[in-house]
Order: C-alpha cells, then sequence, then structure tokens
C-alpha cells in the first residue's frame, strides 16, 4: 500500500501500486484498477485502490523521420518526446498546458492544446494505439475495433490500459515561437479578438474573473505561430522548485485580486510581438517544479466548462458574474474557443468556449462549483472529467450523451468490471 | 564518438545514463539478463540518436561467463570509454538473517560478480591506458545498519575495492569513479513511499555523467548524501544501537 494522490493533492488514498517494466510484460496478464500515467489530472480519475502506473514503460519504438510518425510506449513523457525530437525538427501536434504527461494520459484524457480550432485534439493525430482488455492485447485505430478505438481516447483508462501508441509529429525548423499579446478590455472585445485571429495557429486569452462591471472579463489575448527562424534547441530543467506547501491563508482574494491586477497592467501596451522559446510559451508554469504546493496542504482543484458557441457571450457573461459575486477568486483563468469536437465517445472539446479555473479547496467551494454547474447545464455544456474531482452523476450524463454507447462497449469486453476509478464509480459507469 | 559499456544495463539509472549518451551519439555495448527488455531499450536508444547499440544476455552469478563477455565487448568497441556496472539487488535482510544461502547469493549479485567483472575489465583498460571504469555501489556500505547490513556488506567491499583499483589504475591514467546513490526511485525501490530525500534516476544519470567528464572522485549521490553519511558514519555506537535505521 502507498499513499498517493494527483495533482489537485485531493483526495489523497492508499493504493496498491504495480509499475510495469516493458509494455511486453502486461501481456497475458489481467490488470484489475486504474491506469495512470504521471498523475497532472487533478482529482480522482488517476486513482483506485489498485493503480498500474505507466511510467517504467517509457520506449520508443520506432520514428519514421519522412512522415513523423512515432510509435512508443505509453509512458513516454511529452517532455522525454520534445528533448528528443525537437533537435531532429519536429514538435508534438497538441500539446496541453504542461509537458509532464506521459502519451497514454493524453490519449485517455484526449487532451487539447491552443491549437484546438485548427488541429484538434490530441487522438486527432493518433493513427493507432495498443489496448489490454481483460486478457486480450487488442490494435484499434480508425479501422481496425474502431468502437474501441473511440471509446479509448478521451476514455479516462475505463476500457483497459493503453501500452503503446503510433502518432503523427509536425516539422518544424525553429523552436521559437512568434507570439502576439493583445489587452481586451472586456469580455465582448476578447471574443471579437478570437474570431477576427481565429486563423493563427495558437490562441487562448488569460481572462480575470475578479473584474466587474464594464471591465467583466478583461483579457490578454496570447496568439503564436512556429517561427521558421532560430535555433532547435530544447528546454531546460524547472529550474525553480516549490519545496514545500504554502501556509494557504497566503492565497486569498485580496492577494489574487492584486496578482490578476498587476498581471493585465504589465502590459502597458495595446498589442506587443515578440518571439519566445516554446517552453514559456506553451509551459509557463513547467518552470517551477510542484507548483500545486502553492495552493496549501488542502489540495485545489480546477473547475473546466465548454459551452457550444451559441450560448456564446450571454453564458459565459453568466458564469462570470457569479464567479466575481463569490469573490472565491481564481488564480489563474484561462479562455479559449474550440473547434468543432470529434467522434471519440467522452472526448471534452466541443464547437464553442471553454474556460478553466483553479481555486483552492474550502468549504464554500463546492457550492459554488454547484451553482456553476447549472448554468452550463442551462446552456448545454461540459465539465472536464480529466480536472474534475467533484461532478455529480447526472451533471456527467447531461454534459455526456455518448456515455450509454461508452457504457455497453465496456460490458461487451468486459471492462466495466476490470477498470474503475474513484471518479468513475461517482459518475456512475 | 564515445563508446560505452553497460553492464546491468535494463536498471533504471544504467537506462537513463545509456539514454544520455545516446544522444550524443555514442557506441552502446549493453550487458543484462532480461534480454526481451533488452530488445526494448535497444529499439529506444537508436531512436535517441546511438550511433550503434549491441546487446549480450548475462547472469551475474555465472562468474564463468564473465571473461568472455568482457573480452567480446572490449573487441567489438575497440577503444573503450567507459565501462558502467549498474546490476544490483536489494535483498529481503530478514531472509538473509535466517537463510545463509540466500545472504550468500546476495553477496555474491552484489559483490562479489561485480569485483569478478572488473577483474577482467580492468586488465583491458590498463592495457589501453585511458578510459574510466564506474560502478554504482550504495551509501549503504559506509555504515552497517540492522535494516540492510548483507546489502551494505557487499556495497562496502565493492568500495573498498574501488579505491585500491583506482589507486593502482591512476598509473595508466583509467579514471575509476565509485558512485554511492542515496535513496532512488526506481524499480527497486518501488515498495517504498518517497519523501524529500528521494531522487529521479534521470537526476542521478546526469549527475553520473557529468562526473565521468571530469575525471571527478566524488561518490555521494546527490551530493548532500555526503553530508547525511558523515553524520551517520560518526553518530557514537551507544546512540546508534538505539536507532531504528
Ligand atoms: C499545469 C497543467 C496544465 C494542464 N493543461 C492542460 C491543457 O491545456 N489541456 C488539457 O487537455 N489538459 C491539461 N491538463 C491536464 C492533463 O493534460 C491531463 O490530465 C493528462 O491526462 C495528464 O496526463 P498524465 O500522464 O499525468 O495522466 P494521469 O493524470 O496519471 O491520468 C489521467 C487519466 O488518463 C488515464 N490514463 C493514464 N495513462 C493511461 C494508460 N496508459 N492507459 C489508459 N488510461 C490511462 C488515467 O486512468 C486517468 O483517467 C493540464 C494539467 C496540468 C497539471
Ligand atoms: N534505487 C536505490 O535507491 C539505490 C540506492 C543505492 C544504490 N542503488 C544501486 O543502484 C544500482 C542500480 O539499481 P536501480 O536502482 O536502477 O534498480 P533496478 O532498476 O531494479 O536495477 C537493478 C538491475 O540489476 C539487475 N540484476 C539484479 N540481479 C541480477 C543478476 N543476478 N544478474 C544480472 N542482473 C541482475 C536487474 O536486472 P533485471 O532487469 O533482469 O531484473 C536490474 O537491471 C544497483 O546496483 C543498486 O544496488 C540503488
Amino acid at each position: 500500500m502507498k499513499k498517493i494522490t494527483s495533482w489537485g493533492k485531493y483526495p489523497l488514498i492508499d493504493a496498491n501500486v504495480n509499475a510495469p517494466s516493458t509494455s511486453k510484460s502486461l501481456m497475458n496478464k489481467k490488470q484489475t484498477g486504474i491506469a495512470r500515467g504521471l498523475g497532472r489530472s487533478y482529482g480522482d480519475s488517476a486513482l483506485s485502490e489498485n493503480i498500474i502506473i505507466s511510467e517504467e514503460m517509457n520506449h520508443f519504438i520506432s520514428f519514421d523521420d519522412e512522415t513523423g510518425l512515432l510509435s512508443c510506449e505509453a509512458g513516454v513523457s511529452l517532455d522525454n518526446i520534445l528533448t528528443s525530437f525537437v533537435p531532429k525538427g519536429w514538435f508534438l501536434s497538441v500539446t496541453p498546458g504542461t509537458k509532464f504527461v506521459t502519451v497514454g494520459g493524453a490519449i485517455a484524457s484526449d487532451v487539447h492544446g491552443k491549437n484546438h480550432h485548427v488541429e484538434g485534439s490530441f487522438s486527432d493525430h493518433v493513427t493507432s494505439l495498443t489496448l489490454i482488455v481483460n486478457d486480450q492485447e487488442l490494435k484499434c485505430s480508425r479501422d481496425e475495433n474502431p468502437d474501441l478505438f473511440h471509446a479509448t481516447c478521451g476514455g479516462m483508462g475505463l476500457t483497459g490500459i493503453i501500452t503503446e501508441a503510433t502518432f503523427k509529429l509536425k516539422p518544424i525548423t525553429s523552436a521559437y515561437i512568434n507570439q502576439k499579446v493583445v489587452k481586451a478590455k472586456n469580455l465582448e472585445t476578447a471574443l471579437e479578438l478570437f474570431e477576427q485571429y481565429k486563423d493563427v495557429t495558437y490562441s487562448v486569452a488569460w481572462i480575470d474573473c475578479l473584474s466587474t462591471g464594464d471591465n467583466l472579463g478583461r483579457s490578454l489575448l496570447m496568439l503564436g505561430e512556429h517561427a521558421d527562424k532560430g535555433e532547435l534547441t530544447t528546454h531546460k530543467d524547472g529550474l525553480l522548485n516549490m519545496p514545500c506547501d504554502m501556509p494557504s491563508f497566503l492565497l486569498n482574494k485580496y492577494t489574487i485580486q492584486a496578482f490578476n491586477s498587476a498581471y493585465y497592467n504589465k502590459q502597458l501596451k495595446a498589442e506587443v510581438n515578440n518571439t519566445i522559446h516554446y517552453d514559456p510559451f506553451f509551459y509557463p508554469l513547467d518552470g517551477i517544479n510542484n507548483w500545486n504546493r502553492m495552493y496549501g496542504g488542502n489540495g485545489f482543484t480546477q473547475y473546466q466548462f465548454v459551452i457550444p458557441k451559441k450560448a456564446g457571450k450571454e453564458g459565459l457573461t453568466e458564469i462570470l458574474k457569479a464567479i466575481a459575486e463569490s469573490k472565491q477568486g481564481s488564480f489563474l483563468s484561462v479562455l479559449k474557443v474550440f473547434g468543432e469536437g470529434n467522434k471519440n465517445n467522452l472526448s471534452f472539446p466541443m464547437e464553442g468556449y471553454t474556460l478553466a479555473l483553479d481555486f483552492k479547496l474550502n468549504d464554500k467551494l463546492f457550492a459554488l462549483l454547484d451553482r456553476l454547474d447549472i448554468i452550463v447545464r442551462k446552456y448545454e455544456g461540459r465539465l472536464y472529467l480529466s480536472k474534475d474531482v467533484r461532478m455529480s452523476e447526472e451533471m456527467f450524463k447531461a454534459g455526456y450523451p455518448q456515455w450509454e454507447e461508452f457504457q455497453t462497449l465496456r460490458k461487451e469486453y468486459g471492462a466495466d468490471e476490470l477498470y474503475h476509478s474513484l471518479q468513475s464509480k461517482r459518475i456512475g459507469l | 564518438m564515445q563508446n560505452i559499456i553497460i553492464i546491468g544495463a535494463t536498471s533504471a539509472m544504467a537506462k537513463e545514463v545509456a539514454k544520455l549518451y545516446a544522444i550524443e551519439k555514442a557506441n552502446l555495448y549493453l550487458i543484462a539478463r532480461d534480454t526481451p527488455k533488452l530488445d526494448t531499450i535497444k529499439q529506444d536508444l537508436t531512436i535517441r540518436g546511438a550511433n550503434t547499440v549491441h546487446t549480450a544476455p548475462f547472469d551475474a552469478n555465472q562468474f564463468n561467463s564473465h571473461q568472455t563477455l568482457i573480452e567480446q565487448a572490449f573487441n567489438t568497441l575497440g577503444r573503450v570509454d567507459v565501462l558502467l556496472v549498474a546490476h544490483g539487488s536489494l535483498p529481503n535482510q530478514e531472509l538473509c538473517q535466517t537463510d545463509s544461502m540466500k545472504a550468500i547469493e546476495e553477496l555474491n549479485t552484489n559483490g562479489v560478480s561485480v569485483i569478478s567483472i572488473l577483474t577482467h575489465a580492468a586488465t583491458k583498460m590498463e592495457q589501453q591506458k585511458t578510459g574510466n571504469i564506474t560502478v554504482i555501489t550504495s551509501v549503504a556500505g559506509d555504515r552497517g545498519r540492522q535494516s540492510n547490513y548483507v546489502y551494505g556488506a557487499a556495497k562496502g567491499m565493492v568500495s573498498i575495492f574501488l579505491q585500491g583499483l583506482a589507486q593502482r589504475l591512476s598509473k595508466s591514467g583509467v579514471h575509476v569513479l565509485d558512485i554511492k546513490p542515496g535513496f532512488v526511485d526506481t524499480p527497486m525501490t518501488a515498495e517504498f513511499d518517497k519523501g524529500a530525500l528521494w531522487a529521479k534516476p534521470e537526476k542521478v544519470a546526469q549527475i553520473i555523467k557529468k562526473r565521468i567528464s571530469k575525471k571527478s572522485s566524488f561518490s555521494y549521490t546527490p551530493a548532500f548524501w555526503f553530508v547525511i553519511m558523515t553524520i551517520i558514519k560518526f553518530v557514537p555506537k551507544f546512540i546508534f544501537d538505539k536507532v531504528k535505521l
């Protein structure tokens, strides 16, 4: 038994942990519990009484330098892919806001990045994967076992253990990004800017959730394209470390308000253009190891929802108002426009707007999040499973209408008996 | 281009060292017990950039195979720049206290087998008049503790052997490095709860590679273990006997 928790540091549980050393060593051995990568999901998706950690299954299998197709074991981290392939002129087709996730975790959460509106999510670039279900090892792709492929991508480990995957890297000629940062005085301007720059590959907005009135939703929009000049240098190790939990009273509505204000006002000009390395552009927080300790010992959560485009400004305004009124400030809030979703049963992205907000855990928080759930449901939106630690079964089933299809398939393969997380039990899977 | 032999190449620490040399396009000669895993590692290192990767199977406790293994590796590579010995096993101490055969087996795996390999390799290195021999021992070899003194005895034996070997080979320009890790998060220690003193194998590998290239003779890895072990070594016996370590 080992103590184990994920990125939000809540809950902390005791679990039996098994760390197979190669994907081959799992063959013909029935596993039960839940697969886990680097534990960068925030809540309880990768927690169960039995955990199969992929960390040691971290080998590259093959690479085609004509097409950029990489095959590797599921425990390979995106960090590792970058250090090995950026010098050769290749980059990840899709990357989340941290490079410390595994390929298995990126597929199981079907992660999205700043380029979702033009290039889709991680699994859209996956051509095939190997899955252990029950005692079978199955190759899955859009042609072979397609139903299992679409259930596994975004399936949160509930269809079995992904052991290997093949996916496309994208060619680059520089490790640098040409960045443009534009100030938006309120939500309306921010959404207009997203529309204006919809052809730019990377876009995301940092949004100040505590500003109200005319300033509601004031933001900094960050846009980027791969530069064509500059060396193919990889990132360095994180230099700073958060050595222990910060006393949790240090983060309160005053400090957060001050931070958000300072961040917005840091940039005086309406627009700034510069060239920066991919590391600070995609992974601004990776420079501080264990930054999650900033939220103190009680842990924290991220509330990330998406609402359809038609709900647009009205829906976002209603939610931002509810948050600003609650004064339960969020330190880091990120707004992004998603392009169309894909065919996977439980993938999070759908065409619309997504907002991600960090909250320190306290007694009042869940009541606020329940109120936000009602608004998200009203606009036919849903919550991201990979960030969630508290959504109800009802909320899940309303947001993910394909859950029934997913569950039927799990039953067909006997996966429902074998693979479950604390989250899957809570949401009725 | 560097030529590297790694014994116990499936060890988590050794694997990370191999990756660092693969990026620099080295020729690697990997020797290990688990051949399917060795094949997986070979593929991986090739993609990472290794110029060539040779593999050979080996069981540490088949002493009579050592000479041929070492000769084949040296013959294949020609000049050897680094020989890293990394294999080891963490015994069940309680079992070793009641079963002397088990204790002997562990002493062989962690101690005698290493000395056997080094005996063959040292001669080769001495003839080359250049190169490095690095062995992963342990801080456990610094002072016997009730929780793992059989392992500690084997590692300590190797450390003493290395002191003498380093002195001997310094005359022929061969660098000998004894690496004594503290706690490292690898399959060997999968059962332990990890705290602030634990290092990742990637980190340990970087330290090892740096010390090899600088011809350092500093053993503690990471370096703060020097402080911890200095204290542990100097705790008087009457206090030491009362603590549970
Ligand atoms: C700072 C930060 C920024 C982030 N930014 C983004 C972002 O921009 N976009 C985004 O989409 N996400 C983002 N995330 C979330 C993160 O990308 C996902 O939670 C990702 O799944 C974590 O990968 P992991 O390897 O740590 O998996 P874990 O957290 O260990 O597991 C996550 C899920 O994947 C499953 N899983 C893991 N490995 C396997 C496997 N081998 N087989 C089957 N199932 C498996 C688990 O069962 C679990 O359900 C961010 C997280 C952090 C901490
Ligand atoms: N982890 C720590 O905290 C720590 C601390 C101090 C020192 N060390 C030392 O560091 C070295 C590397 O260990 P690690 O932590 O990287 O653990 P590891 O991944 O478990 O590696 C141990 C290696 O030794 C091999 N081995 C064991 N018995 C063998 C035998 N009879 N014949 C051939 N090979 C054998 C294993 O081979 P298989 O793959 O076939 O099992 C494995 O490759 C070891 O010498 C260990 O004693 C470790």
